[in-house]
């Protein structure tokens, strides 16, 4: 029962500061982004775009979407299949794309 | 501990009103609530990865074509619509807290700067779409795109017909996307509308925590399509 009653506010540091503080990194990763792609950085440019994206990604998922703290192992299980699976769709289909002669 | 006929009559009179009878506790609730939410996004997350898919498979094809029509596009608009997007995600997380703290004034002002921010948004994604209109990089009959070079290639230009093939991801991506922006704007109104009737209690705030989930998924969408529609290949 007391790590139910620990939802009440009274128990909780406040975490006020935290999600300051991860919408402070998102901005910085969006400027970043942005002042990235004028850059000439020849094949990495798309992986440091899309490399900054799976972190902020990551950080509202973990934090604002409480993934990290909040939610029960089955919620947990859901986020990993998901990603596991578009991954599986997104690699599978670009492995073949990408090893293909296509004429 | 008093037995358990005791503990069930204990709970039929003073449950929260919200609580609903299959359920033994109000966490168990908001754990199933939560999960379903989940599991929603994760067909969202499919329903979007074929769209990405597509995308994929084409850029790879047409990588030039896409990145001289990517540039036709204003990356200052979408950096900015990022920016209002992640403020909105921001109010969002505020929400919830005030709800869970029993701040009734912050919920209802934080509910209400993310409808203005979701509002923001819509416009400026507005103000780019009239200019797609007026370039005529619009896919149908009308659609123009000649003599426009591909970057790092002098001399070189893109295919319309490829171009096109980028306009049509654009529109049908950043297009669903609005449309999820659209219905987060109705779930929220009806939020904000439940907050200002003080529907929400530290106890039980379930439609603010699983409606900020699905807003906080909309802003992660638009973090994956800003840089790949926007900046593909923006150097000089």
């Amino acid at each position: 029962m007391s790590e139910h009653s620990s939802t009440s506010a009274s128990a909780k540091s406040s975490p006020l500061k935290m999600y300051f503080g991860i919408w402070a990194a998102l901005l910085v990763g969006t400027f970043v982004t942005y002042k990235a792609a004028f850059i000439e950085l020849g094949r990495f440019n798309a992986a440091v775009a899309l490399g900054i994206a799976t972190i902020k990604a990551t950080l509202v998922a973990l934090f604002f979407m409480h993934v990290w703290q909040a939610s029960e192992k089955l919620t947990k299980l859901v986020v990993i299949a998901a990603v596991f699976f578009l991954l599986l769709l997104l690699g599978l289909t670009m492995s073949d794309y990408a090893t293909r002669l296509w004429s | 501990m008093p037995d358990s006929t005791m503990v069930g009559l204990h709970r039929e009179e003073e449950h929260h009103p919200e609580l609903l009878h299959h359920f033994a506790e109000a966490q168990q609730q908001r754990d199933a609530a939560s999960l379903g939410m989940w599991v929603f996004l994760a067909t969202e997350v499919m329903f979007f990865g074929g769209l990405f898919c597509a995308y994929l498979v084409y850029r790879r094809w047409y990588f030039g074509d896409f990145a001289a029509a990517s540039k036709s596009i204003d990356a200052t608009l979408g950096a900015t619509n990022t920016a209002v997007l992640i403020c909105s995600s921001l109010t969002v997380v505020l929400a919830v807290w005030a709800a869970q703290t029993a701040r009734r004034t912050l919920l209802i002002a934080m509910l209400g700067i993310t409808m203005i921010l979701g509002l923001a948004f819509l416009g400026i994604k507005g103000v780019e779409y009239k200019d797609k209109f007026e370039e005529h990089h619009v896919p149908g009959a009308s659609f123009r795109f000649e003599n426009v070079p591909i970057p790092g290639h002098p001399g070189q230009f893109a295919n319309p017909r490829h171009a096109q093939i980028f306009f049509s991801l654009y529109f049908v991506m950043t297009g669903l996307h609005a449309l999820h922006m659209i219905i987060g704007l109705g779930i929220f109104l009806w939020l904000l509308i439940m907050a200002w009737k003080g529907r929400f209690t530290p106890e039980w705030h379930t439609p603010v925590e699983i409606g900020g989930l699905y807003w906080h998924f909309v802003d992660i969408v638009w973090i994956y399509l800003f840089p790949l529609l926007y900046l593909i290949d923006r150097h000089p």
